[in-house]
């Protein structure tokens, strides 16, 4: 194969993913809509003898034909976002082969790598507990990135300058790109807690923000995920300054880059931080995590494309 | 909820603070150390991050600074008194992060006390009600109370956890690795800082610009910029030298980022320290040299063209290579011969272009960054240089204040220009390539890696470590009839204790037949 048709390939590869990512955010669309509704479950005290009933998300009317049909669709989904996530692999892969190198080296490169980075989150979520109702907004956050990619962001494969040749490099993003989709997800949950806590605590749980698992519910979940990103950014950071030492001689020089990777560090501790603060948990604190989030996009958008900093290596 | 409401942590402040000094510096305290303070620290030092982001700063881009406070004449000036462009050394950023470590060396000395204190202790007994605990579950047994227990015992040992035994109970608990890993992470970050700070003192770094074929030899007279920490000798630097003996650089000439830099490496003869026998070391992007406790680290490089010059006498004042510092990414350079003792005082200003190009809005310019159709423009100037007043200057400037032009020329290697009025000749022999090194020496990089990675670790222990309770009751109820009763409580943020009740709870009622 020449290098030529490997680039075809890959580019196909990721056109075929975000074709049936639209297929897949259909389904979780029809899957949600049938969905039934969710009580907000009160604080679970003791479970009685034998009765090992799970909390998990159980509708408010068991078993409607409703639902049924919509957990029909929204498998369909799910098994669709794997074949979406094996489709971008490949195409990531074949990226790769194609420049000889790892497959994040410009910014086109580095947004395939996020969507791949928040499909495999939540397809590894999924296998773990029920979130089928999460497809809708997942599905539709890979297409946005993935769309953004193919349109703005598409720069043609070259090599690395040499300050990006380094095993850190390979290191510190792909901890990255998973810390980006496991942010992106737990912003997405945050988002949605926000919504049904409101409507929680005003009364009116009504419509599609009656679909959604209980805020407690919610809550839990999103810090889950950042409870595991967290470490991980931490990692990503550390190795970032293995790898700056190594090409700047310094570990950390306050480049914007890595001011922002330090400000994202220090909004995420806050949340954490606030979740075990007297008064700040619950809204207080899913505020703090969407400034995390926040500052996680604007070190990827915008320091690549904006601010003349060492990391520059957008390749636009 | 992780945390008691009777550990140190949790006792929020309250109240206005008390009148007495001492009881006033005691509320202080206790306000600096509570987690709203923390928390409200570390929002502070977020967002006191930020603005070191967006304006340019001293130690990152000095001449943006510069020109950004002359375009901004009223707030530059305001800004720059407040330091707004030297954002990570301004009093408040310091005050921030160090009011933050105050905080959590005020935290952790408690918890840590209060935490040594529960590892030796044992864990509580049951609530008075266990039925209205996570995970409650009760069944009867023929087995008398005391071997239930017994074998509750047992096994919750076998299992590691840590036991108590009571009259008609017995209570478990499990993870204290957790609040081990918590106290771990925040003291590590306070090892972080002082790495950190030790590093800032005694370290140092310095910029210097070798040309192909010459050497460079470790003292502070041979440095282009130099900076130490308060606490470094700069007449003591580690006495290595080394000469470049090669550079090789390569760009990529396909279409896609055309002119992109594609592999810099440098071939260096290095003496350790005078004397000593000499060793042949490679440098690259990412691949330093290391010597005598210092770090050679290649950071750029660039063109300079071998200039010969002789005066009107027909002497020689230069043969040498004349450094030109790159301005764009096609290598397009500037750079400035001074020959003071020339008859007369001779300056040039010159434009070097790798890969030459005219057009009419750009002027002459450099199309690619290798030397393909390499081209000098030069100025030539006569009369005073300035240099005998005094003034410290660049030598990568000229001052022509003082002199008068002399003509302007275009030169291709091998090409010579005889100065208008028979001034002298300047002939263009041929290239040669420089290299910037950054010689870095900080010693607190390493204990500042130990202390990250320690505080990943114990972030990890902390954030995946569940600490939870168990209890286990068993009453007898006469007739040989014993109720047991088991339950739990997660003391962690997240998590469900029931797994761990389940688990206790078959496990004993295997052994205890009903
Ligand atoms: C440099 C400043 C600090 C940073 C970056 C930081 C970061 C963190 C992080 C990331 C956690 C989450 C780990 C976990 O949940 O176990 C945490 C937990 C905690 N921090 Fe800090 N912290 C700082 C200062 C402080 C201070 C000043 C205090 C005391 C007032 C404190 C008390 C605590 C406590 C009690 C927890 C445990 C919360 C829990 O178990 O959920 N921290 N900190």
């Amino acid at each position: 194969m020449t290098s030529t048709s490997l680039a075809e390939w890959s580019n196909l590869a990721v056109y075929s993913a975000m074709f049936v990512l639209t297929a897949a955010f259909i389904a979780f669309a029809v899957g949600f809509a049938a969905r039934g509704q969710r009580v907000t479950t009160p604080e679970k005290v003791a479970v009685p003898v034998g009765g090992g009933a799970s909390s998990a998300d159980s509708p408010a009317s068991d078993g409607s034909s409703n639902d049924q049909a919509g957990r029909r669709a929204s498998n369909i989904g799910l098994a669709l976002s794997w074949l979406a996530f094996g489709l971008l692999l490949v195409g990531l892969v074949l990226r790769g082969l194609w420049a000889g190198r790892v497959p994040w080296g410009n910014m086109y490169e580095f947004s395939l790598a996020s969507a791949a980075g928040i499909l495999g989150v939540y397809l590894v979520i999924s296998t773990r507990r029920d979130v089928r109702w999460l497809g809708l907004f997942v599905a539709g956050a890979t297409l946005l990135t993935l769309g953004l990619a193919v349109t703005v962001l598409y720069t043609e494969a070259a090599q690395l300058v040499p300050a990006l040749k380094s095993w850190w490099l390979v290191i510190h993003v792909s901890a990255a790109v998973i810390c980006g989709g496991a942010f992106t997800v737990a912003a997405g949950i945050t988002v949605l807690y926000l919504w049904r806590e409101r409507a929680e605590r005003l009364g009116h749980v009504t419509g599609v923000v009656a679909k959604l698992p209980d805020a407690a519910r919610l809550d839990t979940l999103a810090y889950r995920i950042l409870a595991f990103a967290f470490p991980l950014w931490t990692f990503a950071v550390i190795a970032g300054a293995i790898w700056a030492e190594n090409a700047w001689g310094r570990y950390w020089g306050w480049d914007p880059k890595e001011t922002w990777a330090f400000i994202t560090w220090v909004f995420y501790a806050g949340y954490l931080h606030a979740r075990a603060t007297a008064g700040w948990r619950g809204r207080r604190a899913a505020y703090i995590s969407l400034l995390g989030f926040a500052s996680f996009l604007i070190n990827y958008f915008g320091v690549n494309l904006f601010v003349n900093s060492l990391h520059s290596y957008a390749g636009l | 909820m992780s945390i008691d409401l009777d550990t140190p942590t949790a006792r929020e402040p309250s109240g206005p603070p008390p009148l007495d000094t001492a009881g006033f510096l005691r509320w202080c305290w206790r306000q600096l150390t509570s987690m709203r303070i923390a928390l409200i620290l570390l929002f502070l030092l977020a967002v006191a991050s930020i603005p070191g982001s967006v304006l340019p700063q001293r130690g990152l881009d000095p001449i943006r600074v510069t020109d950004w406070i002359d375009g901004n004449p009223t707030w530059g000036p305001i800004m720059d008194r407040l330091g707004f462009f030297d954002v990570y050394a301004a009093p408040w950023f310091a005050a921030i992060y160090l009011l933050l470590f105050i905080s959590v060396i005020g935290c952790v000395i408690p918890r840590t006390r209060q935490h040594w204190r529960a590892m030796r202790g044992t864990p509580p007994p049951p609530p008075r009600f266990l039925d209205r605990m996570p995970g409650f579950r009760t069944w009867t047994t023929a087995t008398p109370a005391d071997d239930v227990l017994d074998a509750a015992a047992t096994d919750l040992r076998a299992r590691r956890w840590r036991v108590d035994r009571g009259p008609g109970w017995v209570a478990a608990e499990k993870g204290y690795l957790r609040e081990t890993g918590n106290l771990l992470f925040h003291a590590a970050l306070i090892a972080l800082l002082i790495s950190v700070a030790y590093g800032a003192l005694f370290g140092w770094r310095g910029n210097v610009i070798v040309r192909e074929g010459t050497g460079f030899s470790n003292t502070l007279t041979q440095y282009d910029a130099w900076g130490g920490g308060r606490l470094v000798n700069p007449d003591n630097l580690p006495p290595f030298s080394f000469t470049l003996e090669d550079f090789r650089v390569d760009f990529e000439r396909s279409e896609a980022q055309l002119g992109a830099p594609r592999l810099f490496e440098a071939d260096l003869v290095v003496r350790p320290e005078p004397g000593a026998p000499t060793d042949a070391v490679m440098v690259r992007v990412n691949e330093p040299m290391s010597v005598d406790g210092a770090k050679v680290f290649l950071v750029g490089h660039g063109y300079a063209p071998i200039l010969e010059l002789r005066d009107a006498l027909g002497r020689v004042m230069n043969e040498d290579g004349v450094i030109f510092l790159p301005q764009d990414g096609n290598f397009t350079s500037t750079g400035v011969l001074k020959a003071p003792d020339a008859t007369p005082s001779l300056g040039f200003e010159g434009l070097f272009l790798p890969t030459a190009a005219l057009d009419d809005v750009r002027g002459p310019h450099s199309i690619f960054p290798a030397p393909d159709d390499p081209a000098v423009f030069l100025s030539a100037w006569a009369g005073d240089l300035g240099l005998d007043e005094g003034v410290p200057q660049s030598v990568y400037a000229l001052d022509t204040e003082g002199m008068t032009q002399l003509g302007l020329e275009a030169l291709r290697p091998g090409e010579s220009w005889d100065l208008p009025g028979g001034n002298g000749t300047v002939e263009f022999i041929g290239l040669q390539r420089w290299a910037s090194f950054q010689i870095a020496h900080d010693p607190g990089k390493e204990p500042a890696l130990i202390s990250a990675i320690v505080a990943l670790v114990g972030l990890m222990l902390s954030l995946f470590i569940r600490r939870r309770r168990v209890w286990v009751r068993a009453t007898s109820e006469g007739a040989g009839v014993t109720v047991v009763s088991t339950a739990g409580l997660m003391r962690s943020d997240e998590g469900d204790v029931s797994a761990d009740v389940d688990a206790v709870t078959e496990a004993l009622a295997e052994r205890t037949p009903a």
